[in-house]
């Protein structure tokens, strides 16, 4: 038995590490006696919010898992991963690392890359691209432009070296992520379906190696700080970001790949959050076995480290490697092939117990399932929160229409959020490993799988203020709309991963926030027929101003069974014909165009009606196959004119639709400005080669969706009815220019 | 055509060419380790671009030193062709194989885009195909493409004709605002007085398919191969 401390001393070190009085009792059930120090670290790190979801855990098992098409499912492993034929399958994540960027921008977010890419190799999974969501404060600070600048060199950093394509993703901006920016991450990878590995140890006796970098002071209880809100006094918690290596990942990548084949492995698990307890711990649990490893050997930056520290560091490009015993040859070789170290720190051993020892002495001993699945779980208060009848009470209505609908065209397309982001997809390595169909721009990123006819379409979604205004249909539309940028390039979606950023739980107001989220989350998901196969939940998102608006990022995959039925979102070529796709409202609560133009982000924000919006997917797929449609793409933030506007701002050649009569197709109880502007949800601008425009609409009316043709692609000026008349070259500029002009040419 | 793709660790095109390689152009084509202390026999060497030793020290600064560079030196030598890619370029810089080095962009910014290149030169074994003064699109995608060399060095390269590959606008114009990374003269590619290795910070592999958006870089593999069949 380890050898134990004073109870009081160790009661209050408990409560340093977060772990409350009745936490603490928990912890002596089960270990018959009181805790060592170590142990006391190794529970406050396993049972925090981060690696626990000892909160959101009850609220997480609403979102549906099950699909004929999954291989693991969500909370299994490391990440979720689908078959998607032919002996294929794909493995994808979405993760935070909003706390560490808010402090360090630049390994905050590098780190965060490098930290899902290992969840998705130690699938046995090939990264092929990553995506990101970012959300930083409104860019007149020049916090959040130095917020955006580090985050986007981090990114690129990490990315860039490892040569994994950085394809696509979302950027925006919004006072409410002031001091406290979001930054998630997501990579997806291939993989052969029947060499999936997992994150298991098993059989008895079989060597534990540890591989990669050598474990240092950097990132001691990141699980924690992770865990807490982000206070004036954050920038003394700088220690506890991490420095990532990308080209130490790099090593690791190929040499955990190259181990496949060799079948020298049991088990991989990376050593991310809480480090070396976790990847023991949970490796051990799912493989229903116990571990000894002794923390002396493990290999260190840093001399001195007690056996505290070796166990909570969260330093970077750590892997935890189960190997087939007599096998340990051929894992050395690989590793010294890619000039890696694998220590030998441990092996499996029969019953249930994860046994630390440093050297000759026992410092911890804990049934492993005690540590990674056994954590108390919270019903945490929740109560409707009271600004919710205020905002929602406001009537857009009550606003007067706009006098010059060109000069709101171009306020919206300078928006920042609405803008270009050439200016940080420029910095991202986009084409590496040449899949990269659809480059930075359209509705999703599409990549195109060698040797196959397949192709694979994501893309990252949410709108917060829709969240804020109503949590429910906004979690509704995070999904809906994700699912239909994917749809929109010809994808049919197989699953998605998801990021959920809100404030403390421990504020029944947030918490009502996230359980309506994922409510809203749960009824599109199952309407679609998507299951959810994993992601992260980030709560204490919050500065000295308050709580972020609840952000639940949805990471959403589609296949193409042929990636030559692809559909661009932009207009292609002149003389085609344009036609907007669904039912237009007076929806202008919480749409960008009253936050630019009236300074207001109230109202109820627009409704989502999922079995239109299914009909929608099933035409448009439908459509797509049928090699009817030249472009499509989808509605959102700015309407109906800014979607007109980005159509035809393609690399290639500027391209304007013309639409000289389009008071011929506003419904009379609309208004104007909701009709050019407003953000009615289930709508698409496709456009159809002449001879073919006949059929496109059959073919709506057949799956009975409503759509009018507007006009036909031209050059020159964009022609909105007597609204709109405006150069597209200008209108261009405006777009392009707007995030350079504000944070500098590069 | 027979290829060889060297893998530093770090590489990270090299999948990239010989699938390239493989795939598009249905040439035989090998991976050789870095540690290799001999080629196999090949009529082409490739060193691909990526962050070879994660560009410690300098880009290209310790692979340089990998025991299979003595090789790549040694046919070169012997007049076979070797081609250096982004990473490969600055490669070939380092180990003496070209001359002049590399700056960090003057933006100190990564830059991945296509741009516009001009061939000025269309008499080498890997430019036969194209025509002189022509403007392809071939994406760049580095932090490091600021080429430099001194005056005396630049003179001897506009003399030999060694200059391959100019950024230029659109239209062809060598113009500053063409230059994506500041180097000098726009250049984007020069090659040895002998003619026979090339470095180039553009990405020719991933330029090579009609599904990727352009076809130019193709015509590199496509003038090697009418000169090495």
């Amino acid at each position: 038995m380890p050898e134990m401390t004073d109870t009081q001393l160790t009661r209050d070190i408990a409560r340093s590490h977060g772990l409350t009085p009745e936490e603490y009792e928990h912890i002596k059930k089960i270990l018959g006696r009181d805790p060592t120090v170590p142990e006391i670290g190794m529970f406050g790190v396993m049972w925090s919010e981060h690696c626990s979801y000892k909160c959101s855990r009850p609220v997480l098992k609403l979102l549906p898992r099950e699909g004929a098409k999954v291989l693991v499912k969500a909370g299994e492993e490391n990440a979720g991963v689908i078959d998607i034929g032919d002996g294929l399958a794909i493995a994808f994540k979405i993760e935070s690392h909003n706390h560490p960027s808010a402090v360090e921008p630049f390994q905050g977010a590098a780190t965060g890359v490098g930290g899902i890419l290992r969840d998705i190799f130690t699938m046995g999974a090939r990264p092929v691209l990553l995506m990101n969501s970012l959300r930083f404060g409104n860019l007149e600070s020049p916090v959040a432009r130095r917020l955006l600048r580090g985050v986007v060199a981090g990114i690129a950093h990490y990315g860039n070296c490892i040569g994994v394509p950085t394809v696509g993703g979302e950027v925006y901006f919004d006072e409410s992520y002031e001091g406290n920016p979001l930054v998630n991450a997501m990579c997806l990878g291939i993989l052969r379906s029947k060499e999936l590995v997992k994150g298991i140890a098993k059989g008895t006796g079989n060597p534990v190696f540890y591989v990669g970098s050598a474990t240092g002071r950097d990132g001691l209880g990141g699980a924690s700080f992770a865990s807490r809100e982000i206070t004036e006094a954050s920038n003394q918690d700088r220690p506890s970001v991490q420095v990532g290596d990308p080209f130490l990942e790099k090593l690791l990548l190929e040499a955990c790949l190259e181990m496949i084949p060799t079948g020298a492995m049991v088990g991989l698990q990376d050593m991310g959050a809480a480090g070396f307890t976790c990847s023991t711990c949970e490796t051990a649990a799912r493989g229903l076995a116990g571990m000894t490893v002794d923390v002396a050997r493990v290999p260190r930056r840093e001399t001195g480290m007690t056996p505290y520290e070796v166990l909570l560091s969260e330093s970077q490009e750590r892997m935890l490697l189960i190997a087939e015993k007599g096998k340990e040859d051929v894992i050395e070789k690989v590793f010294s092939k890619w000039d890696l170290h694998a220590e030998k720190v441990g092996e499996v051993t029969e019953g249930n117990l994860l046994k630390v020892y440093d050297g000759e002495k026992l410092v911890a001993e804990i049934p492993a399932k005690a540590l990674a699945d056994e954590s108390p779980v919270y019903v945490c208060a929740e109560k409707e929160p009271a600004y919710l009848k205020e905002v929602q009470s406001f009537d857009p209505l009550s606003l007067p229409e706009p006098k010059d609908c060109g000069e709101v065209l171009k306020r919206l397309l300078d928006h920042p959020s609405i803008a270009s982001k050439e200016w940080v997809y420029r910095q991202y390595d986009h084409m590496v490993r040449t899949d990269t169909v659809f480059l930075p721009g359209h509705d999703a990123a599409l990549i195109r799988i060698k040797g196959s006819k397949k192709g694979v379409a994501v893309s990252t979604d949410c709108n917060s203020v829709y969240c804020y205004l109503d949590p429910y249909e906004g979690g509704k539309i995070a999904v809906a709309e994700a699912a239909r940028n994917v749809v929109a390039t010809g994808g049919v979606p197989v699953g998605l991963t998801n990021c959920l950023n809100f404030g403390n739980p421990m504020d029944p107001e947030i918490f009502w926030q996230f359980r309506r989220c994922v409510e809203g989350m749960r009824d599109a998901c199952l309407a679609m027929n998507v299951p959810v196969t994993g992601g992260n939940v980030s709560f204490y998102n919050e500065s000295p101003q308050g709580a972020i608006y609840p952000t639940p990022t949805i990471g959403m995959v589609g296949v193409l069974d042929d990636v030559d039925l692809r559909v661009p979102s932009f207009f292609q070529k002149e003389g085609d014909v344009i036609f907007l796709v669904g039912e237009t409202g007076n929806d202008l609560g919480g749409t960008h165009y009253l936050a630019v133009c009236h300074g207001v982000k109230k109202g109820i924000p627009p409704r989502l009606d999922l079995e239109k919006e299914k009909k929608l997917y099933d035409l448009i797929l439908k459509a797509g196959r049928d090699r009817l449609l030249v472009s499509c793409h989808d509605l959102s933030e700015g309407g109906l004119a800014v979607a007109l506007a980005e159509c035809g701002f393609s690399r290639e050649k500027l391209l304007a639709a013309h639409c000289p009569e389009l008071e011929k197709v506003k419904p009379d109880a609309v208004r104007t400005d909701a009709f050019l502007f407003g953000e009615t949800q289930t709508r698409m601008v496709v456009t159809v080669e002449k001879e073919s425009a006949e059929a496109f609409r059959k073919l709506a009316g057949e799956n009975g969706v409503l759509c009018a043709e507007i006009g036909a692609v031209g050059a020159g000026k964009l022609k909105l009815g007597k609204w709109i008349e405006a150069s597209m070259k200008e209108l261009h500029a405006e777009w392009r220019e707007a995030l350079p002009k504000r944070v500098g040419v590069i | 055509m027979k290829c060889s793709v060297v893998v530093f660790p770090g590489s990270n095109c090299d999948s990239d060419c010989f699938h390239s390689i493989r795939d598009v152009m249905s040439q035989p084509v090998e991976y050789v380790w870095h540690k290799e202390t001999t080629l196999p026999p090949c009529d082409l060497v490739i060193l691909p671009g990526g962050f070879s030793y994660g560009d410690y020290l300098r880009t290209g600064g310790i692979a340089r030193f990998s025991p299979v560079m003595r090789e790549v030196a040694r046919h070169a030598k012997t007049g076979r062709a070797v081609i250096g890619i982004c990473n490969g370029f600055q490669i070939l810089l380092e180990s003496g194989l070209l001359p002049g080095a590399m700056l960090r962009n003057r933006s100190l910014s990564f830059r991945c885009e296509y741009v516009s290149l001009r061939v000025e030169n269309s008499g080498t074994m890997f430019t036969k195909n194209f025509k002189k003064g022509e403007v392809v699109k071939i994406p760049i995608a580095h932090g490091e493409g600021n080429y430099f060399c001194d005056e005396k060095t630049l003179a001897g390269l506009l003399a030999g004709n060694q200059v391959v590959f100019r950024y230029v606008t659109p239209n062809g114009a060598a113009l500053d605002s063409a230059n994506p990374n500041g180097s000098a003269d726009n250049i984007a590619g020069i090659i040895n007085g002998k003619g026979n290795v090339l470095g180039m910070m553009p990405h020719p592999e991933r330029a090579a398919e009609t599904i990727l958006g352009s076809q130019d870089g193709k015509k590199i593999w496509e003038s090697l191969l009418e000169c090495l069949k």
